[in-house]
């Protein structure tokens, strides 16, 4: 401890190194799957739907019940009798549980849950359960799902649109009436989640005794999601006691999904007697954990001839999968009050659509909603300087909200808190250099080279007010029940020795906010960062909470901190006036440092921090009669900002709104297509700094996300509502080599609304990259529909036009559209020295059919040409059982036939249907065929790459055995062999 | 995300290797580095009875020069083979192709024979092995024999390796004088799956191009001495004959595209290295 | 050696961080899952299982591997280096980790122990290496919290300050 000058240090606003960092760089870190579990706990494993949407026809676990190891196995009808359904944002009449009950709706959806003594025999036990499932159609992109006539994800709820609503702000009509021009532009924005590396942990323990369920799970909040859990469960909140560990492998929102888990599990360890603890793995989290919502947004823009929007309108579909879950639909919500960005735009108007389609469920992910909104608006914004000829910064300038307008009201509702916004943009074209940038870009142009500077300003909002999700509501519905505000509190604990412990209810995820804590207590307490002990663990049953508390909605700094604040404040009062009494001076003439408490004006008048403390413990009876004994206050917080909204459905949806400004200079490789971000130029005014370290932390990460979701990240659905991105080789999140360095700029507008001055920063970059970058590629293309992400493949499409025509005498392939579904196509031709009739046959026997089934163990007859088979199918060392059927239909001896059918196993399940044409030729029959295959499940999520050529061999096996069997040698004619043949090196 | 249950084989020997794949049979796999093996085992997309582990057997961990080409043995990582000083010089494409081998962490226990052996069709060692038209070697219990590259690789992970067969060691052919080399490649990030890889030896009079990643395996073809627009027709031709496929990452479009695009680079670049 | 029988639990013994460390394993245990559960050594952490994003790496006889695309059968015998045996003892760190510090490298931490492997064996074999190849080998790691840029300036702060990424102790 440095003596001297007692006063001197204060942290908060220094970039102090984090406390946390020893234990986690030593591998000492306490993370939810390395904490000690009771004897005997089990562990689960879940079978999770192949199919986007199916009906349950039967289970059948009798078989996994009896494997080794296998304790217990749940199904649907278990937790329909043990649990309620969990309640949901919306009164819908849909209902969703922890394991699917009657129906599964997107592939991923937990089925049946095994519970076994370790991890490795759950496994196993999966693959001998046997579902029987009868596909329905489906629904999977958001504009079909809302047609009228889509198939119903919940046939109790009516439609897929389960919400509809309609806002108007000012008088956007008359300004549309009135504007020069108008600028649309419509955006669809992928699904996407920033995927933390550490998934899911629970373990549940059921306590019989008093009917309460202890569960260890590495959940972030926010805790209105703790009601959700318990009332599922048929308990009161204080008979469900979630204990969150120390270090979390990561959040951004996602770990708030985690709560059907909870449910699962507990119920799984009431039936078992047993705790059950389960750790999901990368292909569940990929497939089923969550996704930020999907959304097609309209955007229409009001403006002058001179570049000044007047009126927005949006029309905007949000795609929450295919359950409702809470606190869904946040995404569509919390954005609501900045839905005019950083634009002085007085007039707006919004209708919001929430659909459902046969997706996983969307929930919270980093942005939660804002990435959407303003992809949408900063397009637009770009949109208008190309339509009227202008440059877009002057756009984005022109309409900036001037500066001494703080606070400020936008049009639905939210309170600006604070800003200098030309100033800040001033600085931006400064320190970030835009004139080189630009010299850069022509430099390259003049070469032929496609460069382009992309530009974005956006307000990142702060700590979410409890209340927004109320707006979707009517004025007359909220009145029954408003909601507002938000409530965080800690505890600072001073013990007989002197010693700070500080606890809190904001459950960190990675950032650091346990030295944030440390440095606010300490500045208060005149101790040092490093004295003061922070435990973010958390207990319900011990540690107080309330349904703010979490980790979300980058609310830390102006909730959990300010609370931090308040507490630290309390002690330092009370050991004020027990040192005050030492020191004999007033209380207000007491200072704090150096571990001291001193006369202000006499600072050797001194006793030591501990003295004073110890006081408390030690021999209360000496404190002023007025304080209780003891040193242990608890800060508490709720900005008086945050109300319920108006009966004009204005509402301040955050408490604090920062404000960034990007521009960045991109280049596309004119042979690959490949988007290079050259230069990154980020400004952000956060408010205050608590800790710039944090903060850069905070920009460089969210940066980082922002990256992948403009260039690389996407969870891609099928048409069949197959799941493609099922691994980390398929949902590719950028590497060191894809992000590039930002350049980061800084000034600082405290908030007047939180006493700390700070704003959030957790999300700003999330959610400026995406449509920075595809601004940028819209400069170089000059280029309207840009979607994201820029996967070189669609790039490739805008940049070099038609294809060159196949050489002479060669047809093309049909031309498939991008995203036209992934059913695999292909065709061919086999020359088989047998005459037609003797071919055909072959294909009507059974038992000559199961000889030329590639794999076939054993066919049954189950009609007429209609046969059950068991085969074993694969490609090189993958190979999986399969239950198979096969049809014959259509048939036109000896000429022609469909064969149909599918098949069903561990590895996934897949539907087909092929037209085979039998003609004879040269003593022999040319067999050809041609087939479309739908493959859903395990293999089409984690084997995407493979499955084209896989299925291709599969298809001319079954040929060249058909050959075979009538008496062979195969005569193999399909492309490939021609294309072998062509380049001399046929078999 | 466990594999299945398996028997364990740590062989000492390539005579203890081929037995205990004569024993398994065809639910018996050969194991080196694993990372492909390993990770389909985790999914259990592969479910072998028996996994004979090859890592440790000292004769086959070795690289030689001998009779005009570069061998490899199978117990020999990627990271060797990268890190070998020869490198440049004995092989100057591998030299070029071997940094977009998967990662650091990956080719530090990966080896070269075991990439060759999992015939991944977008993989840069098969893609090498087949445009320098080398060879690999084949054991068994009861013989040996070695096969052209191309008539290793058949298709999509499936080779011409019968059930009791290990790959011992693979021959990469040393450069001829005046031949130049080029390696390009166009995958998603740094050290994913080519989408694309192109592979060039460009020779007085000559080119040869071969192509990974568009057909179910690499693809070879050699002109002559083409320019211009004789080029440009080759290679689309060429990439019209790949076909390409759709998946989540590329269009057969763009993977036509590159075949056009990066092909003409790699040669170009090989022209003037 | 004798075909290891799937149904029973073998005897496997490594020299963790220096010492000696046993335990059993089926053929099919994981590396990583005998670390953790068998040893428990809980500093190497499970991030995809699929051998891409490098949470699980560990240095086996000095080199930076997967430990989910190895059993622990396969490391009978060896020397297996994980984070909780970088620095000299336990409560000191050493240059690269108080670089890591230093430079806000991590954040959840989750990943930061495969990267730390990663590193140390890197920079044995590269003591100067550039900013591109830091980059090429960090790729093989996936972090989600910090876009890398404090890695690559604490790499590249230990790189210029002669490098000092010490090696794991070593029996």
């Amino acid at each position: 401890m440095t003596q001297g000058h007692p006063q001197s240090e204060k942290f908060v606003g220094q970039p102090v190194e984090r406390l946390e960092d020893a234990a986690l760089l030593m591998g000492r870190g306490r993370y939810a799957d390395d904490l000690p579990i009771r004897v005997g706990t089990l562990h689960g494993a879940i079978l999770r739907s192949p199919h986007a949407h199916a009906e349950i026809v039967s289970i059948d676990t009798s078989e996994a019940e009896a494997r080794p190891g296998v304790v217990a196995v749940l199904t649907g009808d278990e937790i329909k009798e043990l649990t309620d359904p969990f309640i949901m944002v919306l009164k819908l009449p849909l209902q969703h549980w922890s394991l699917a009950v009657e129906r599964v709706r997107f592939v991923g959806e937990s089925v049946v849950l095994v519970v076994a003594e370790d991890r490795y025999q759950a496994e196993d036990a999966l693959e001998y359960i046997k579902v029987e499932y009868k596909p329905l159609p489906v629904a999977v992109d958001p504009r079909d799902a809302a047609k009228e006539d889509a198939p119903l994800i919940h046939p109790a709820a009516g439609t897929n649109v389960v919400s509809v609503r309609n806002f108007n702000y000012g008088e956007p009509d008359k300004a549309f009436a009135e504007a020069d021009h108008t600028v649309e532009l419509t955006i669809e924005f992928p699904r996407n989640s920033q995927t933390p590396m550490e998934g899911y942990v629970v373990v549940a323990d059921y306590l019989p005794g008093n009917n309460t369920y202890d569960v260890l799970a590495n959940f972030q909040g926010p805790y209105t999601v703790h009601p959700v859990m318990a009332r599922s469960l048929r308990v009161s909140g204080s008979a469900l006691r979630i204990r969150t560990p120390q270090d979390s492998g990561g959040g951004f929102g996602v770990k708030q999904a985690i709560f059907p888990y909870v449910t699962l599990m507990s119920t799984a360890s009431k039936i078992v007697g047993r705790p059950v603890k389960w750790v999901e793995d990368r292909l569940e989290h990929l497939s089923a954990a969550v996704a930020a919502p999907n959304r097609v947004i309209h955007l229409e823009a009001a403006v002058t001839k001179d570049g000044k929007v007047t009126a927005f309108r949006f029309d905007q579909l949000d795609d929450y999968g295919a359950y409702l879950r809470a606190p869904m639909p946040g995404p569509l919500y919390r954005p609501h009050g900045c839905l005019t960005g950083p634009y002085f735009i007085p007039n707006l108007s919004v209708t919001n659509r929430l659909v459902l389609t046969n997706k996983t469920p969307s929930g919270m992910v980093r942005g939660f909603g804002c990435p959407q909104m303003y992809f949408a608006i900063e397009r637009v914004m770009q949109c208008i300087a190309v339509e009227l000829d202008l440059d877009p910064l002057d756009v984005i300038s022109r309409n900036l909200i001037p500066a001494g307008s703080f606070p400020y009201r936008s049009a639905a509702g939210a309170i600006y808190d604070s800003g200098d916004y030309p100033k800040a943009l001033e600085i931006a074209v400064e320190e970030g250099d835009l004139k080189e940038l630009k010299e850069r870009r022509d430099k390259a142009r003049a070469e032929g080279r496609l460069y382009g500077i992309g530009y974005c300003a956006v307000i990142e909002p702060g700590q979410s007010n409890m209340g927004y999700l109320s707006t979707i509501l009517t004025a007359e519905e909220r009145r029954k029940n408003p909601k507002g505000g938000s409530v965080s509190q800690v505890t600072v604990n001073v013990e007989p020795l002197g010693g700070v412990s500080v606890t809190a209810d904001c459950m960190p995820q990675g950032q650091g906010q346990g030295t944030a804590l440390a440095q606010i207590v300490a500045d208060e307490l005149g101790l040092k960062p490093d004295q003061i002990r922070v435990n973010l663990e958390h207990d319900t049953q011990k540690d107080a909470w309330s349904i703010a508390s979490g980790n979300y909605s980058s609310r830390f700094v102006s909730s959990t901190a300010i609370a931090a604040h308040r507490a630290a404040q309390k002690v330092r009062a009370k050991l004020a006036t027990i040192a005050a009494q030492s020191l004999n001076v007033s209380e207000e003439k007491v200072s704090f440092g150096g571990g001291q408490i001193f006369a202000t004006e006499n600072p050797d008048n001194a006793i030591k921090f501990h003295r004073a403390a110890g006081a408390a413990h030690w021999h209360p009876g000496s404190l002023p009669t007025e304080l209780e004994a003891g040193v242990r206050e608890i800060g508490v917080w709720a900005p008086p900002e945050l109300d319920s909204p108006s009966d004009s459905d204005r509402i301040n949806t955050s408490l604090t709104y920062g404000f960034k400004i990007d521009y960045c200079g991109i280049e596309i490789d004119p042979d690959t297509a490949e988007v290079r971000i050259d230069k990154y130029v980020t400004m952000h005014d956060t408010g205050k700094m608590i800790n710039p370290l944090l903060v850069r932390g905070q920009i460089e990460g969210s940066f980082g996300w922002g990256v992948g979701i403009a260039l690389y990240e996407e969870f891609v659905y099928a048409e069949d509502g197959s799941f493609l991105s099922g691994t980390f080789a398929d949902y590719l999140c950028p590497t060191a080599c894809e992000v590039p360095k930002p350049v980061i700029l800084h000034m600082e507008t405290p908030s007047p609304f939180t006493p700390l001055g700070a704003k959030g920063i957790g999300e700003g970059n999330c959610m400026t990259v995406p449509v920075c970058v595809a601004n940028a590629v819209s400069d170089a293309l000059d280029v309207r529909d840009v979607r994201v992400p820029l996967t070189p493949a669609r790039v490739s499409a805008m940049i070099h036009g038609e294809e060159a025509a196949p050489p002479a005498g060669r047809a093309a392939p049909a031309a498939k559209a991008e995203g036209a579904g992934r059913a695999l196509a292909g065709e061919g031709t086999t020359l088989v020295p047998a005459a037609p009739e003797e071919v055909w046959k072959t294909l009507l026997d059974a038992e000559k059919l199961a000889a030329v089934i590639p794999g076939c163990h054993r066919l049954d007859v189950v009609g007429d040409n209609d046969y059950r088979a068991e085969v074993t199918l694969g490609v090189g060392p993958v190979k999986g059982r399969f239950q198979a059927s096969v049809r014959l239909a259509e048939l036109d001896a000896p000429r022609s036939a469909t064969l149909s059918g599918g098949l069903d196993g561990p590895l996934g399940s897949s539907r087909g249907s092929g037209r085979v044409r039998l003609e004879a030729r040269d003593g022999g029959t040319e067999v050809s065929y041609t087939y479309t295959v739908e493959v859903t499940g395990k293999v089409a999520a984690v084997g995407g790459r493979m499955l084209d050529g896989a299925t291709r061999m599969l298809v001319r096996q079954f040929f060249e055995r058909l050959a075979a069997q009538v008496g062979g040698p195969p005569v193999h004619e399909s492309w490939w062999t021609r294309l072998l043949r062509a380049l001399g090196i046929g078999q | 995300m466990k594999p299945k249950g398996f028997d364990y084989l740590r062989a000492a020997s390539v005579e203890e290797a081929v037995d205990g794949l004569k024993e398994g049979g065809e639910e018996a796999r050969i194991v080196a580095g694993g990372q492909s093996l390993g990770a389909m085992m985790n999914m259990r997309l592969v479910e072998p009875e028996l996994l004979v582990d090859i890592a440790g057997i000292a004769d086959l961990d070795y690289l030689r020069a001998e009779n005009g080409a570069l061998e490899v043995g199978a117990a020999l990582t990627q990271a060797e083979l990268l890190e070998w000083s020869g490198l440049a010089e004995q092989a100057p494409l591998l030299h070029l192709a071997m940094p977009h081998v998967g990662h650091f962490q990956t080719r530090n226990r990966g080896t070269v024979c075991g990439s060759i052996a999992h015939a991944d069709p977008s993989s840069e060692l098969p893609l090498s092995l087949a445009v320098l038209g080398g060879e690999v070697k084949l054991r068994s219990a009861s013989g040996q024999r070695t096969l052209a590259a191309s008539e290793f690789q058949l298709g999509m992970l499936s080779t011409a390796r019968r059930p009791d067969e290990m790959v011992t060691a693979v021959r990469f052919p040393n450069p001829r004088p005046g031949q130049s080399f080029a390696f390009r490649e166009v995958a998603r990030r740094h050290g994913d799956f080519a989408i694309v890889a192109a592979a060039a030896v460009v020779s007085d009079g000559h080119v040869r191009l071969g192509i990974g990643g568009v057909a179910d395996r690499p693809t070879v073809r050699d002109w002559e001495a083409l320019e211009g627009s004789a080029l440009d027709d080759a290679l689309n031709e060429f990439a019209w004959d790949l076909g390409g496929h759709d998946d989540i990452h590329a269009t057969a479009r763009y993977r036509r595209e590159l075949v056009r695009r990066i092909g003409r680079r790699a040669i170009e670049e090989a022209r003037h290295a | 050696m004798p075909r290891l029988s799937r149904e029973a639990r073998h005897p496997v013994t490594i020299i963790l961080n220096g010492k000696r460390a046993s335990g059993y394993a089926e053929p099919r245990l994981l590396l990583v899952d005998f670390l953790r559960r068998e040893i428990g050594a809980t500093g190497s952490h499970v991030g995809c299982e699929h051998g891409v994003c490098g949470a699980c790496t560990v240095r086996v006889d000095g080199k930076a591997v997967r430990s989910c695309l190895m059993y622990a059968v396969q490391a009978d015998g060896r020397r297996v280096d994980t984070v909780e045996g970088l620095g000299d003892d336990s409560s000191d760190l050493t240059a690269l980790q108080s670089a890591f510090r230093r430079e806000h490298a991590l954040q959840c931490g989750y990943c930061t122990p495969g990267v730390l492997m990663s590193i140390s064996d890197f920079l044995e074999r590269n003591p100067k290496p550039t900013e591109t190849e830091i980059r090429e080998m960090l790729s093989g790691h996936i972090c989600r919290c910090t876009g890398y840029a404090g890695m690559v300036r604490a790499v590249l702060d230990v790189v210029s300050n002669g490098g000092a990424a010490e090696s794991p102790k070593s029996e």
